[in-house]
C-alpha cells in the first residue's frame, strides 16, 4: 500500500513522468506539532484589535413568529453595544430566501419575525465581552405566537421530491421488481428507521469578521471557501475579490461547514453594523438547528431471492424529512444501486416537510443511512436463506454496477471480504444466533456489512512555482478538516514538483489562493490532488522545455525521450545519468522562478464508461449483557479498497474514524425531538451521545491494494466517508447475531433487547 | 468592580484584574490572556476540549470560575512543551496519529498528561480508555489516542527510572 | 449567565451568613451550578464561594471507626483514598463510574449531594417544569421520558436524581452534617432528598442558606467491604448517566446473608433505599431465588411515568445482578470500567 507511484499510472504529461517518493509514505502530519502544542489557530482563536463579541439568540419554538424581544433589557446590560433584530438589520443585496441552484441553501438572516425551526437565529447581541453578549442574548426573553409544529415522518402529506441528494432522480429502476419478487422462493419486507442526527464537529461554527470599507476579511471554518466567497458576495453585493477567507484548520466539518451557514453570515452582518471586528461562535445547543443535520428516514426494503440465495429483486423505498422552506432530501435508497447484483432493482423516495432546520450533507449522506438499512435487510435475507451472511453477499457480488450495467473502474471488494474475514476470524462464526459467549458470560455476536462510496471529482485549480534556489511552492486553497490535507496534498505536490518535502512550501487554507474546490464527497484529495499534480506537471514541463531546447544543458535534445523530475533535478529518461538541477536550468535562463498551473474537473458532466466506487467489508463484534442488554462494539475490522493511498497513516485514521461513526449510527446517535414542540431536547454533548473512547476498544482498518487507471490521474478514490457505510450495518447485524433480536429502529438501545426474557 | 485573581499560568504568576465575576477559566485564557490553545467545544463540561491542569488535576476549565481559582497553578497546552522540546505525550500523539482535526487535541493531551500523573491507568489499555472517556473526539481518533497515552506512559516511566538511576 | 455578587467567606459562619440572603447560592467546584447558570436554569444573584474555606477537604477516621468526609473533598480524591476505598469499595465504585475524570477531579462531595436532575425539560427554561417554576406544569410527561422515574414520582414531577455516589451513601446509612444560621444539625442521607409530591422544587431538606459541611459513614458500613458492588447500566460504556443503577452490599456467613443493603439510582427523585428487599434478604441463602425475590420486593410499587416501563424490568435485573456481584465478592482492585456490566469479573460468570 505504500508503494511508490508507478509511472504507468500517470496519464498526463507522459514526457515528464516522475518517480514519486512522497506519495504512499506514512509520514506524520505536517501540522502535527501545531496541533499538539495548541499553536494551530482555529477561527475562534483570532482576536483582532477592537474586536467585539456577538452571541446569537435562537428560537425556542419550532414554528410561529417572534412577537416581542426585550431589546431594551438587553441593551441595558453593561457592555452590550448593539442588538440586531429584523427591525434594524441592514438591508442585504440578496434575499436570503433566494435560491438559484441546488447548492444555494436558504439562510435565516433576520429577514422576518417568522420562526420555521427550533434554534433559528432571531437576534444578534454584540458586546464588549463574551459574558455581556451572552447575557444580553438571554435578556431578550422572546415572546412568541406559537403555531403547532409539524414533527417527524408522519407530520404531513408526503410528496415525491423532484430530486434527492444533489440532483439524483428520486425514482430509479432497472428490471422488473414485481416479476423478480413473484419469481422469488424467499421474500423479505422490512422497514427500518433512522433518526435525525446532528454533525456536531468538536469545533462549533465560529467566525471572526472584519470590514475595511467594502473589503471583508473573515476567519471561519469552511469546507468550500470559494463557494462561501460567492455566497457572501451575493448577500453583501460586493465583488468576490473583496472577500478574504482564512480557514487553515477546521475543527471538524462532516458536511456542516460545506456551505457558509446563516450564523456565520450574521457575524459578518454584526461586524458591518458595529463597524468593528466581531467574533461570533455558536454555543453547542445552537449547533442543533441552523447548520444542518441528517434527515430522519423510514426505509422499506423488499427483497426476493431464489433457492440458491441469489437476489431476484431489490426494492428500496425511503421516506425522509426536510424543512418547510428548502430542499434537501437524504438519498438513502441510492446505495442499493451499486452494491448487490439483482436482475431487478427499484429505488424511490418520498418526503415530508417538517418544522426543522434544513437537512444537509452529513458524512456519507444517503450512503450511511441507506447502508444500515440495506445491510440489515441483506443479513435478514441471508438468514432466511439459511446462508452465512458473507457467503450470501459473495453469492450476490456485483461484477458490474447493477443499476447501470457499467463495468467498475476497479473493484477489489472480493479481496476486502477475504482479507477482512481472515483477519477477523469470520470462519469460526456459528450460523445461528446467541451461540457465543465470552469468558465473563457476555453474549458475543459477529456481523458483516459491505461498505461503498462513489469516487467523485470536483473542480479545482493549483499554482506551482519552481524557484532558482531549488525550492518549490504549491498554492491551493484547500481545506484541512482533519483528513490531513496539509500533509497528503503536500506529498502529492512534492512528487508533482520532483522535490523533497523539505524543499516544498505548501500554501493552503485561504481563499486568496487558487480555488481548491470543496472538501466534500470524499473527493478533496482526488480533486485538489489532481490540480496539484497537473500544476506540478505544467511547471516541470515548462522547466524541461527550457533545458531540452538549450544546447548548454545536459538535457538538450531529450524532447522526445522525456525527462524525469526527482529530488530537484531533471534527468533524461533514456539516460538518467544525464541530469541538471532546477536551479541551474533557471539560472542559465536568467529566471528567478517558473510557474505552472493545473486544474481538475468535475466529472458529473461526463460520467464516462465506468462506475467508480470505493468498496470495503466491515466485520464487527459486539458484546451484549444477556440480562441487562447493554451493548458494546468490542471489535471492528474493516478492509477497504479505495484506489491509491497517498498517506496510509492518515487514511487509516480516517477509516477508523468512519467506522466509529458507524458504531455511533448503530448504537448511539439520536436527536430527541419533542413530538409536541419540535424542539431537540438533547441539544448537548452529554445526552446527544457520540461514542467515547471506552465505546470502541478495538478498531482496525486494512488497506487493500487497488489500482484504478480510470478515476483520475492519481488513481485516488477517497476515504472520508466510506468507513461509516458497512460499519453501521455490521454492528446492527452483530447485535442480532448475539441476541437473536433484530432491531430495525436505530440507534439500537438496550431497552430493545430486554423484551426477550 | 475591582475584582482580581492571582493565577500562576504555565509557571508565570499573574494577577489579573477582572471586571466581571462571570469569567470562566476557559474564557479568561482564550479571550483575555490570548492563550487560545485551550478549546471550547461545549462550554458545559460535556466534551473535555477545554481540559487544563489546575493544581495538578485535570479539570474542565469551562466550569471553573476564574475568581474562584485565586491562588491556583494552571498548566495549559501552551506550557506542556519544555525548552523547545515536545512533551512525550505530544510526541506520542503525533507518532500514533492520535488526532485528526486537532480541535479536541489540546484537551486530549492535557487529559493524558493528567492521567499519567494520576497513575491510575498504568499500562492497561482498558483503564486508559475509561480514563480518557471524558474527552470526546468526533473525528474518531481514539485508537491513536489510546496508543499514544500508553506509549507516553511507558516513555515517562522509563525516563523517570533513568533519573532515579 | 446573569451577573451576580461574588463573595468569598473565610469561615463557615461567614458563609452561612452570606448565603442567608435570598437569591444566594453556594459555589463549590461549580461543575453543576455553572452548567445550570449557563443554561439559564439557575440565576443566583450572589455566589458564596466556599472553596477557600479551611478544613472542609479532609477525610477523617473517627474514633468509633466511622469516617467523616469534608464537603469539599473532591470526588476523585475520595475514590482514590486507599484506606477509604478499601473500607467502602462500593462508594469508590460509584464515584469512579460517574461523569468523567475531569469532573471527578473538580466536583466535591457536598456538591454531589445537591446536584440537580438531568431531566431535559428541567434543563430547558423554555419547557414547563414544576421543579424550576412551581405550578408551571411538567413537559416531561408526554414528552421524551425514557429515562424518567419509576418510583416515588408524582403527577407534578417525574425527574430522577442523577447521582451515583448518593446511591451507595443511601445504602450504607450515611449521615449529612449541615450548618445553618441556627447551628449544626444532621440528617440521614436517606432522608436528605425529598420525593416530589406537590412541591418538586423542594429537593432536599436543606433550608435556605444551610450548607453541607460533611458526610459521615458509620463504622458498620465498612463491615460490607468484602461484598459490596455498584452496577450502573448506561447507554454508553462511559461518561453517561445511569438508566438504572444499584449498590448492593452483603454481610455473609458462609452463603447465608446476615445483613443486606440495597439502593437504586436512576429510578426516583432520590437515591432509592430498598428496605423491604433488605429485610427479605436477611437470613436468606445468597442465591438467585433470594435475589429475585428481593428485586420483586424492591419494585412492588414501581410504575412507569411515561415511555419507560422497560426500566422496571431493567431495575429488577440490575438488582439481581448487583446482588450476585456482591455475593461473588469485592474485587481486590476496582475494575477498569467501574460499575459497568463490561467490567471483567475475573472469570466468575454472573450471567444467567
Amino acid at each position: 500500500m505504500s508503494e511508490s507511484l508507478p509511472e504507468t499510472a500517470l496519464t498526463l504529461s507522459p514526457a515528464h513522468i516522475r518517480h514519486g517518493s512522497n506519495i504512499g509514505q506514512p509520514i506524520t502530519r505536517l501540522d502535527g506539532v501545531l496541533k499538539v502544542t495548541g499553536a494551530a489557530k482555529y477561527a475562534a482563536d483570532q482576536h483582532p484589535p477592537g474586536m467585539l463579541h456577538a452571541v446569537l439568540a435562537t428560537s425556542t419554538i419550532a414554528r410561529g413568529r417572534v412577537a416581542f424581544l426585550d431589546v431594551a433589557a438587553a441593551k441595558a446590560h453593561p457592555g452590550v453595544v448593539e442588538v440586531i433584530t429584523p427591525a434594524n438589520r441592514p438591508p442585504l443585496a440578496q434575499d436570503p430566501d433566494e435560491k438559484s441552484n441546488p447548492f444555494m441553501f436558504r439562510l435565516d438572516l433576520l429577514q422576518s419575525d417568522r420562526v420555521r425551526y427550533a434554534n433559528q437565529p432571531i437576534a444578534v447581541v454584540v458586546a464588549e465581552t463574551l459574558e455581556a453578549a451572552t447575557q444580553g442574548a438571554a435578556l431578550l426573553a422572546p415572546r412568541y405566537e406559537i403555531e403547532p409544529a409539524r414533527v417527524g415522518l408522519d407530520a404531513d402529506e408526503s410528496f415525491v421530491p423532484a430530486a434527492v441528494g444533489v440532483g439524483n432522480p428520486s425514482h430509479v429502476a432497472r428490471g422488473d421488481v414485481a416479476r423478480g419478487l413473484a419469481a422469488a422462493s424467499r421474500k423479505l419486507t422490512a422497514t427500518y428507521t433512522t433518526p435525525a442526527q446532528y454533525h456536531n464537529p468538536m469545533e462549533p461554527h465560529a467566525i471572526v469578521a472584519a470590514w475595511d470599507g467594502d473589503t471583508l476579511s473573515i476567519d471561519t471554518p469552511s469546507q468550500g471557501m470559494v463557494m462561501a466567497k460567492g455566497r457572501l458576495a451575493g448577500i453583501f453585493g460586493i465583488s468576490p475579490e473583496k472577500i478574504h477567507i482564512r480557514s487553515p484548520f477546521l475543527g471538524g466539518g462532516f458536511g456542516c461547514k460545506g456551505f457558509i451557514a446563516g450564523p456565520q453570515v450574521l457575524g459578518v452582518i454584526a461586524a458591518r453594523v458595529v463597524g468593528r471586528p466581531v467574533k461570533l461562535a455558536l454555543r453547542r445547543d445552537q449547533m442543533f438547528g441552523p447548520v444542518g443535520h441528517r434527515g430522519a428516514t423510514r426505509q422499506t426494503l423488499r427483497l426476493g431471492a431464489d433457492r440458491d440465495g441469489k437476489l431476484t429483486a431489490l426494492d428500496h423505498h425511503t421516506k425522509t424529512t426536510s424543512s418547510t422552506f428548502d430542499d434537501f432530501f437524504e438519498p438513502a435508497s441510492d446505495v442499493s444501486h451499486t452494491l448487490y447484483a439483482s436482475p431487478a432493482i427499484a429505488t424511490s423516495h418520498e418526503a415530508v416537510r417538517t418544522d426543522i432546520g434544513t437537512p444537509l450533507f452529513m458524512r456519507a449522506p444517503g450512503e450511511a443511512t441507506g447502508s444500515i438499512a440495506l445491510e440489515s435487510a441483506i443479513d435478514e435475507m441471508a438468514h432466511a436463506c439459511g446462508m452465512d451472511p458473507l457467503a450470501f453477499r459473495l453469492a450476490n457480488y456485483a461484477e458490474v454496477e447493477p443499476i447501470t450495467g457499467k463495468p467498475f473502474s476497479s473493484k477489489a471488494l472480493r479481496e476486502c471480504y477475504r482479507q477482512g474475514a481472515e483477519r477477523f476470524g469470520w470462519a469460526r462464526r456459528p450460523l445461528a444466533t446467541g451461540q457465543m459467549r465470552d469468558r465473563d458470560g457476555l453474549l458475543v455476536g459477529w456481523g458483516v456489512g459491505t461498505a461503498t462510496f462513489p469516487a467523485l471529482m470536483f473542480a479545482a485549480n493549483a499554482r506551482a512555482v519552481l524557484r532558482r534556489d531549488g525550492h518549490g511552492v504549491m498554492e491551493i486553497g484547500a481545506h484541512d478538516m482533519g483528513q490531513g490535507a496539509w500533509t497528503a496534498l503536500a506529498q502529492i505536490a512534492a512528487d508533482a514538483l520532483g522535490l523533497d518535502l523539505d524543499r516544498l512550501d505548501f500554501r493552503s487554507g485561504t481563499s486568496d489562493l487558487p480555488d481548491g474546490g470543496i472538501a466534500g464527497g470524499s473527493a478533496h484529495t482526488a480533486t485538489a490532488g489532481t490540480a496539484i499534480h497537473n500544476a506540478g506537471a505544467d511547471a516541470i514541463a515548462r522547466l524541461a522545455e527550457l533545458a531540452t531546447d538549450d544546447e548548454r544543458s545536459p538535457l538538450f535534445g531529450a524532447g522526445n525521450a522525456g525527462v524525469i523530475a526527482r529530488a530537484g533535478r531533471l534527468h533524461r529518461r533514456d539516460d538518467e545519468r544525464r541530469s541538471e538541477s532546477y536551479g541551474d536550468i533557471l539560472g542559465r535562463a536568467g529566471l528567478a522562478q517558473i510557474e505552472g498551473h493545473g486544474s481538475s474537473a468535475a466529472d458529473h458532466a461526463a460520467p464516462g464508461d465506468y462506475a467508480k466506487h470505493a468498496h470495503g467489508a466491515v466485520f464487527a463484534e459486539v458484546k451484549v449483557d444477556p440480562d441487562l442488554g447493554q451493548i458494546r462494539a468490542t471489535r471492528l475490522v474493516g478492509a477497504f479498497a479505495a484506489g491509491r493511498i497517498i498517506n496510509p497513516r492518515m487514511v487509516t485514521s480516517q477509516l477508523n474514524g468512519g467506522m466509529i461513526w458507524g458504531v455511533s449510527f448503530a448504537l448511539h446517535e439520536r436527536a430527541v425531538i419533542d413530538p409536541r414542540s419540535g424542539r431537540p431536547m438533547n441539544a448537548n454533548l452529554a445526552e446527544y451521545h457520540v461514542p467515547v473512547n471506552a465505546d470502541v476498544p478495538s478498531i482496525e482498518a486494512i488497506l487493500v491494494e487497488e489500482h484504478d487507471p480510470h478515476v483520475n490521474a492519481l488513481g485516488i478514490k477517497g476515504v472520508g466517508e466510506i468507513g461509516i457505510t458497512g460499519s453501521a450495518g455490521a454492528v446492527a447485524n452483530a447485535v442480532w447475531h448475539a441476541t437473536g433480536v433484530r432491531v430495525r429502529d436505530f440507534p439500537i438501545t438496550l431497552d430493545r433487547l430486554l423484551a426477550k426474557d | 468592580m475591582g475584582l482580581s485573581t492571582t493565577l500562576t499560568i504555565n509557571g508565570v504568576a499573574r494577577t489579573i484584574a477582572l471586571d466581571d465575576p462571570r469569567v470562566t477559566l476557559l474564557d479568561l485564557l482564550r479571550e483575555r490572556l490570548d492563550l487560545t490553545g485551550t478549546k471550547k467545544g461545549c462550554d458545559r463540561g460535556h466534551c473535555g476540549a477545554c481540559t487544563v491542569i489546575v493544581d495538578g488535576r485535570r479539570i474542565n476549565s469551562c466550569l471553573a470560575l476564574a475568581m474562584s481559582l485565586d491562588g491556583a497553578e494552571v498548566l495549559t497546552i501552551e506550557g506542556v512543551a519544555q525548552g523547545g522540546r515536545l512533551h512525550p505525550v505530544q510526541e506520542a500523539f503525533i507518532a500514533h496519529d492520535g488526532l485528526q482535526c486537532g480541535y479536541c487535541t489540546p484537551g486530549q493531551i492535557m487529559s493524558a498528561v493528567g492521567l499519567i500523573d494520576e497513575g491510575q491507568a498504568g499500562d492497561d489499555p482498558e483503564r486508559v480508555r475509561e480514563c480518557m472517556s471524558g474527552n470526546l473526539c468526533r473525528c474518531g481518533a481514539y485508537q491513536g489516542i489510546t496508543a499514544a497515552v500508553l506509549d507516553a506512559t511507558r516513555a515517562i516511566a522509563a525516563a523517570q527510572r533513568k533519573e532515579v538511576a | 449567565m446573569n451577573r451576580f455578587d461574588y463573595v468569598r467567606p473565610a469561615t463557615v459562619r461567614e458563609a452561612v451568613a452570606a448565603a442567608a440572603e435570598p437569591g444566594a447560592a453556594y459555589l463549590a467546584a461549580g461543575t453543576n451550578l455553572l452548567d445550570l447558570m449557563k443554561g439559564g436554569v439557575s440565576a443566583p444573584t450572589r455566589l458564596v464561594d466556599v472553596t477557600h474555606l479551611p478544613d472542609l477537604d479532609r477525610i477523617e477516621t473517627l474514633p468509633d471507626g466511622g469516617v467523616r468526609i469534608g464537603a469539599l473533598v473532591r470526588n476523585a480524591d475520595l475514590a482514590h483514598d486507599h484506606d477509604f476505598a478499601r473500607r467502602f469499595p462500593a462508594v469508590a465504585e460509584t464515584l469512579l463510574s460517574g461523569a468523567s475524570a475531569q469532573l471527578r477531579n473538580a466536583a466535591t462531595v457536598g456538591g454531589n449531594l445537591v446536584q440537580r436532575t438531568r431531566c431535559a425539560y428541567f434543563y430547558d427554561p423554555a419547557s414547563a417544569c414544576n421543579k424550576r417554576a412551581p405550578g408551571a406544569g411538567c413537559d416531561a410527561r408526554g414528552g421524551d421520558n425514557r429515562l424518567h422515574a419509576i418510583l416515588g414520582w408524582s403527577p407534578s414531577c417525574i425527574a430522577t436524581h442523577p447521582s451515583d455516589f448518593c446511591v451507595a451513601l443511601a445504602a450504607l446509612d450515611a449521615v449529612v452534617e449541615i450548618e445553618g444560621k441556627s447551628g449544626p444539625r444532621e440528617v440521614a442521607l436517606e432522608l436528605f432528598h425529598l420525593l416530589p409530591g406537590d412541591t418538586p422544587d423542594h429537593e432536599t431538606v436543606l433550608a435556605p442558606g444551610e450548607m453541607i459541611v460533611a458526610v459521615r459513614l458509620p463504622a458498620q458500613a465498612a463491615q460490607f467491604a468484602a461484598h459490596a458492588r455498584y452496577l450502573k447500566v448506561r447507554d454508553r460504556t462511559s461518561y453517561a448517566f445511569a438508566l438504572v443503577s444499584a449498590t448492593a452490599a452483603l454481610r455473609l456467613d458462609g452463603d447465608v446473608i446476615v445483613e443486606a443493603r440495597l439502593a437504586l439510582g436512576g429510578v426516583a427523585a432520590k437515591p432509592w433505599r430498598a428496605r423491604k428487599a433488605e429485610q427479605l434478604l436477611r437470613g436468606a441463602r445468597a442465591d438467585a431465588a433470594a435475589f429475585a425475590r428481593a428485586a420483586e420486593a424492591a419494585l412492588v410499587d414501581a410504575k412507569p411515568s411515561g415511555d419507560n416501563a422497560f426500566k422496571i424490568e431493567l431495575a429488577r435485573r440490575v438488582i439481581v445482578r448487583a446482588l450476585t456481584l456482591a455475593a461473588a465478592g469485592t474485587p481486590d482492585r476496582l475494575p477498569a470500567l467501574p460499575g459497568s456490566p463490561f467490567a471483567v469479573t475475573s472469570g466468575v460468570s454472573v450471567h444467567v
